[in-house]
């Protein structure tokens, strides 16, 4: 029966393709998912096929394919598995954070007040910011010498002398963490206010009715009806986190002080441009996709659900 | 808690996430104002007792006070311009015809399709850094505003795909199907009847993929030197080469964020429904 079914379907598919409709349909999709595909995936299996070789712009004359040989090798590097251990850091903190903060933020905003219209837009602000414009507007904040972050904790009396933030390997990462959260956290509140905006009244009178208190309301309706939404923003939040980060960190720290805050994009572009081991570049890339791979899946996944849902 | 003290906690919290979101970016906006002998002061003080448009003067001058910087400022300025509107309306031609026949016309392989854009959004862009680069300076095109254009595509277009499909979903076919029956044919019932009535995602996808290719860095980092060079590697270059003033960063700053910012302050209703529809990163 099964087997009759995609038979079927087959014969339908092939029908739809030589007939006028499914031939239109190509013919206005195809220029699109060409030009994708020429400009990601044929790249990303060409570094695919990079990172099986010894790839030095400076030494050419030792290029060769080595297999795993590059992976192998960045299993025992300090450098790349210092770079794996900050952007792990970076990321799942930066998540945490946003997710705690945009809960926040869209619980507040998802009540009655006197310009709620007008800070609901606000709050898209960072988002929209160009993120090479962030990174420079926290590292002046940060300046050991002029910044506002000085100025602000030794006006409150938190600490009596200025410091020099981003010469500790601590205070460095808990930074670019706070400039990272800043930007992403709209993009969590905004995801999540539209799901609270989509619980119906009716679940909190009647829970009212049951004598629920808020935090039971809390507990149970509401947090229930945003799991999903949370799950795909932390989700694609962390991807981001391993993936994107490059001019923030770039700009902030440069990945100092000693190298604790190079981030993966960091490392892969100091092995790449700086040291000319395209091969070797292509392996970070990779390896650092393929553990992303897993959540991605997930992502994925769900993410599709909802598209053959609608 | 009484009803009087719950609302005053309610607008203290909404003071707190006004501040913080604000925060930062008007302090950026007081720094370009700023004479740099008043933020040198220790304490120092927040809102300074006189402004000054000397920062932003510095940027755009050309005779006089001539410097390399500022022909270098007004050209990045020219060059994110054009490659970002460029890439928009080209990604928003080819993307809105695909999405069409994705969300009307089933074809074989449209799963496969959507799973490939969704795909590419999840690639990231460090790793095919190197083989575009390979490909750029094979066709000459390193270094130039088509080349950028045509990177940018691929990030843009599966973002504009990925929104349009879902947008021109909720619009019922019955009244192409009526216009088709007068005797239109699906391109004209498109152009006619569809496009019309999605202005809103049309508004939307259009903020989108702007913001998206004004404000990225990485690729324009890598693919542009002199000719094509955008205003955030300008910037990024301002920020962390030595010699520069961190006050003209901040006006070189507040400039390359006002475009993506007023849009999005204007429009923010229809980012808010692409956001959550589509989860874009831009």
């Amino acid at each position: 029966m099964a087997n009759l079914n995609i038979k079927k379907s087959k014969e339908n598919g092939l029908r739809t393709l030589l007939s006028g409709k499914g031939f239109f349909g190509l013919s206005l999709a195809v220029p699109a998912f060409l030009a994708v595909f020429i400009l990601v995936f044929v790249p990303f299996i060409n570094s695919l096929w990079l990172s099986f070789q010894r790839y030095d712009l400076a030494r050419p004359q030792n290029n060769a394919f080595i297999g795993l040989g590059n992976y192998v090798n960045l299993l025992s590097d300090p450098r790349f598995l210092g770079s794996l251990k900050a952007s792990a850091i970076f990321s799942l903190v930066s998540v945490a954070f946003e997710l705690v903060l945009g809960i926040g933020i869209a619980l507040v905003l998802n009540k009655k007040f006197i310009g709620q219209g007008f800070v609901r837009g606000l709050i898209i602000l960072p988002w929209a910011m160009p993120a090479v414009v962030n990174a420079a507007m926290w590292k002046w904040i940060f300046n050991a010498d002029y910044g506002a972050l000085n100025a602000l904790v030794t006006q409150l009396g938190i600490v009596q002398e200025y410091q020099i933030w981003l010469a500790n390997p601590v205070s460095a990462m808990a930074l670019l963490i706070l400039a990272n959260v800043w930007k992403e956290t709209a993009f969590t509140a905004i995801l999540v206010l539209a799901a609270l905006q989509g619980i119906p009244d009716v679940f909190y009178e009647s829970a009212r009715v049951d004598g629920a208190n808020a935090w039971h309301q809390f507990r149970h309706i509401t947090l229930p009806m945003i799991t999903s939404v949370v799950m795909v923003a932390g989700l694609l939040q962390v991807i981001w986190g391993f993936h994107h980060p490059f001019e923030l960190a770039y700009i902030v720290t440069g990945g100092g002080p000693y190298s604790t805050t190079e981030l993966i994009p960091l490392r892969i572009y100091a092995q790449t441009f700086r040291s000319l081991r395209f091969g070797y570049g292509a392996s970070i890339a990779y390896l650092t996709s393929l553990l992303l791979l897993i959540p991605a899946v997930f992502y994925i996944r769900n993410a599709y659900k909802k598209v053959v849902e609608v | 808690m009484s009803a009087r003290l719950r609302k005053l906690f309610l607008y203290f919290l909404v003071f707190l996430i006004v501040i913080w979101t604000i925060a930062p970016f008007v302090w950026l906006i007081i720094s370009s104002f700023s004479y740099k002998v008043d933020l040198l002061s220790v304490p120092l003080k927040w809102i300074p007792s006189r402004v000054t448009i000397e920062n932003y003067q510095q940027l755009f001058m050309h005779e006089g006070n001539f410097n390399v910087n500022a022909a270098l400022f007004s050209k990045s300025t020219m060059n994110s311009m054009i490659i970002a509107f460029t890439t928009t309306f080209l990604a928003m031609f080819l993307g809105v015809l695909a999405a069409y026949a994705l969300a009307r016309v089933k074809f074989p392989g449209s799963n496969v399709y959507m799973g490939t854009m969704m795909g590419a959004q999840m690639i990231p862009p460090i790793a095919i850094v190197i083989p575009l680069y390979v490909i750029l300076r094979q066709l000459n095109i390193y270094d130039t505003h088509f080349g950028l254009i045509l990177v940018y595509l691929s990030f843009v277009l599966p973002l504009v795909i990925w929104l349009m499909r879902s947008y021109f979903a909720s619009i019922p076919a019955e009244l192409e199907d009526a216009a088709r029956i007068d005797g239109c044919t699906r391109l004209q019932a498109l152009v006619k009847i569809v496009l019309p009535l999605s202005a809103p995602g049309l508004v939307s996808v259009f903020l989108f993929a702007f913001i998206a290719s004004w404000n990225e860095y990485l690729y324009a980092f890598i693919y542009t030197n002199v000719n094509a060079k955008t205003l955030p590697v300008l910037i990024g270059e301002f920020s962390t080469k030595l010699g520069l003033e961190y006050l003209r960063i901040a006006a070189a700053g507040v400039i390359a964020s006002l475009p993506p910012i007023i849009l999005a302050l204007l429009f923010s209703r229809y980012l808010v429904k692409g956001l959550t529809a589509g989860s874009v990163k831009a």
